[in-house]
């Protein structure tokens, strides 16, 4: 491991998180590149993001007790850090405006999404 | 959890509408004076900014800050041990703040107990480096081909980019004429702000100037830390220390609390204690279970210091247009410093842009985030109170010793010992948070084994 270095190394491929599993923690990309995948119903992989330096995913598991609703994997070398449930949900408890910071990027994912099923409507009509 | 904070929020849009007609709100064009350019400063200074622009607001921040963080030694440096801890690193990440490499002078995985009747490694909980040792300046004054970055000149930056103005000039004194701060120049020139955030912690003269406010802010208990810089080589620094922070545990006469820090080629030597002077630093350095710690090439660098160390927190850090954020303020008792920076520095910033920057907008907004730190600190005095007891004895060592030996090793076993030492030399966690994990029967249980064992010699 890189000693100047925050989080946790990844090679290129390994899963971060797998879908379907269950899990209590968010993670942010410290370096390098992140993939988001889904496992379709015919048993493929949907590509659904890549995400970078600064990027977070998993934030959905420490709001709700769910499983993993997708896949992150290294895309080359990536080094991602873990943020404890307990340590988030403490702070935001003392300092409320740290939610709106993870609301944004959710708010934005949720944009993408409707334009996503939007676009996906228009093909199907 | 509970999402009682929920109302928090509402509360903040409340303070938007009403602010308004507030004499004591920001307003476009409001310029705050914020002295002292090191963390609490720049994350007040960032953290006011980012907000201000979500509500359109328009403000003028200059930072005071004679310190240029590009230099090596004293000039750039604020006089700390360098660890960014746990929860700051998680937190700061969840904020889209993630330190560079160039800054982290070295990810922390392990914390390593030296005592005389032995040593224990505690890994990370989550087996990841979460922990950054780092310098707050430019590195030791003879670190100049070293390849550091300033961890304060990192979060200026931040600050300067939100369009913060760093200040060079010396203040010389403030004055209140109309109930506004008048800072007082060397060139005898004067400029008005409408809010002053004092950030200077506890090192500087600058809370003797504020004097003449009515609060009449008094200096807080302090004792003095003493840091030393011993250059090595990148290598012999790793394979000695590795990625871990040294602590030591040592039954010396007047000794409180000792740490040796990884930093690159540097190993950075940090002790706490009310009545540290050379015999006892000399004394520590040459005690054989430092010896066995030390790489052995290493030679101390010309920087050393002994800063002052906030102990207490102020009754009232704060009044009509000025605010006391991290050291000169309230701070986490020996532990997480920066973290009390950063806690402190948003809590003034949100209540400055959603409230005011009156006595009563302080007091309702800004005092709650200062009081759960000082709280904690009382419950971290208990706890630190009784880690002196334990360390004086050697029976007591041998027996936290033997269960944080035994949870490490044993795969699944619920690492109370090993938590409690993590947390007390990481400052991750609230003191009142790991006082209450020593009320568990497991850790009840268990410090009573090993007390019994402690008796007799380990077998090999």
């Amino acid at each position: 491991m890189v000693s100047g270095a925050l989080g946790k190394i990844y090679r290129d491929g390994e899963e971060i998180v797998s879908q379907g599993n269950t899990g209590e923690s968010m993670y942010v990309v410290q370096s390098g590149r992140v993939e988001v995948v889904q496992t379709t119903k015919n048993g493929g992989l949907q590509h659904l993001a890549y995400l970078e330096a600064g990027n977070f995913f998993g934030e959905m598991s420490v709001f709700e007790k769910e499983v993993r609703s997708a896949t992150v994997r290294a895309v080359g070398e990536a080094r991602v850090l873990k943020i404890d449930k307990k340590t988030l949900l403490r702070r935001i408890r003392e300092d409320p405006l740290l939610a709106v910071n993870l609301l944004k990027t959710m708010s934005q994912r949720i944009r993408l999404l409707n334009t996503e099923i939007a676009r996906h409507g228009d093909t199907h009509l | 959890m509970g999402f009682s904070s929920q109302s928090s929020v509402a509360d903040s849009f409340a303070g938007l509408a009403s602010s308004e007609e507030n004499e004591f709100a920001l307003k476009d064009g409001s310029r705050i004076a914020v002295v002292g350019g090191g963390p609490s400063g720049s994350f007040f200074a960032y953290f006011l900014l980012k907000m201000a622009e979500a509500i359109d607001l328009e403000l003028e921040v200059d930072i005071f800050e004679p310190r240029s963080f590009q230099y090596c030694g004293p000039a750039g440096c604020n006089h700390c041990g360098g660890i960014v801890s746990e929860s700051l690193v998680q937190i700061l990440s969840a904020e889209g703040i993630v330190l560079p490499d160039t800054v982290v002078q070295r990810g922390v995985e392990s914390y390593v107990v030296h005592m005389d009747v032995g040593d224990v490694s505690i890994a990370s909980p989550v087996n990841e480096q979460r922990i950054a040792a780092l310098y707050r300046g430019n590195g030791p004054r003879e670190g100049g081909d070293a390849p550091l970055e300033s961890f304060d000149g990192f979060l200026q930056g931040m600050a300067t980019e939100r369009g913060a103005r760093v200040v060079r000039q010396l203040i010389t004194g403030v004055e209140w004429p109309d109930g506004r701060p008048h800072l007082k120049f060397a060139d005898h020139s004067d400029s008005s702000y409408d809010l002053v955030a004092v950030a200077a912690g506890v090192n500087s003269r600058f809370i003797d100037l504020l004097d003449d406010h009515p609060e009449g802010f008094k200096p807080p208990k302090t004792t003095r830390g003493y840091i030393c810089e011993f250059r090595s080589t990148e290598e012999e620094i790793l394979r000695v220390l590795g990625s871990s922070v040294h602590v030591f545990l040592l039954d010396i006469p007047r000794f409180e609390f000792a740490a040796i820090i990884p930093k690159g080629p540097f190993a950075t030597v940090v002790m706490v204690g009310d009545d540290l002077d050379e015999e006892l630093v000399h004394t520590f350095l040459n005690d054989p279970v430092v010896q066995r710690a030390f790489p052995t090439n290493a030679v101390p660098c010309v920087c050393t210091c002994k800063p002052l160390i906030n102990l207490g927190a102020r009754k009232r850090p704060y009044g009509d247009r000025v605010v006391l954020v991290g050291d000169s303020g309230v701070t986490r008792l020996y532990k997480d410093g920066i973290g009390a920076a950063f806690r402190t520095g948003k809590a003034a910033a949100t209540t400055a842009v959603f409230h005011g920057v009156s006595r009563g907008d302080f007091e309702k907004h800004f005092w709650p985030a200062c009081k759960s730190i000082a709280n904690d600190n009382a419950v971290g005095r208990i706890m630190f109170a009784t880690n002196t007891v334990m360390k004086n004895s050697r029976l007591t060592r041998r027996a936290m010793l033997r269960m944080a030996q035994r949870e490490q090793e044993r795969d699944g076993a619920r690492p109370h010992m090993s938590s409690l030492l993590w947390n007390m030399f990481t400052g991750s966690a609230p003191y009142t948070e790991m006082f209450k994990g020593t009320f568990h029967p497991g850790f009840i249980g268990n410090l009573l084994v090993s007390l019994g064992s402690a008796f007799w010699p380990r077998q090999k």
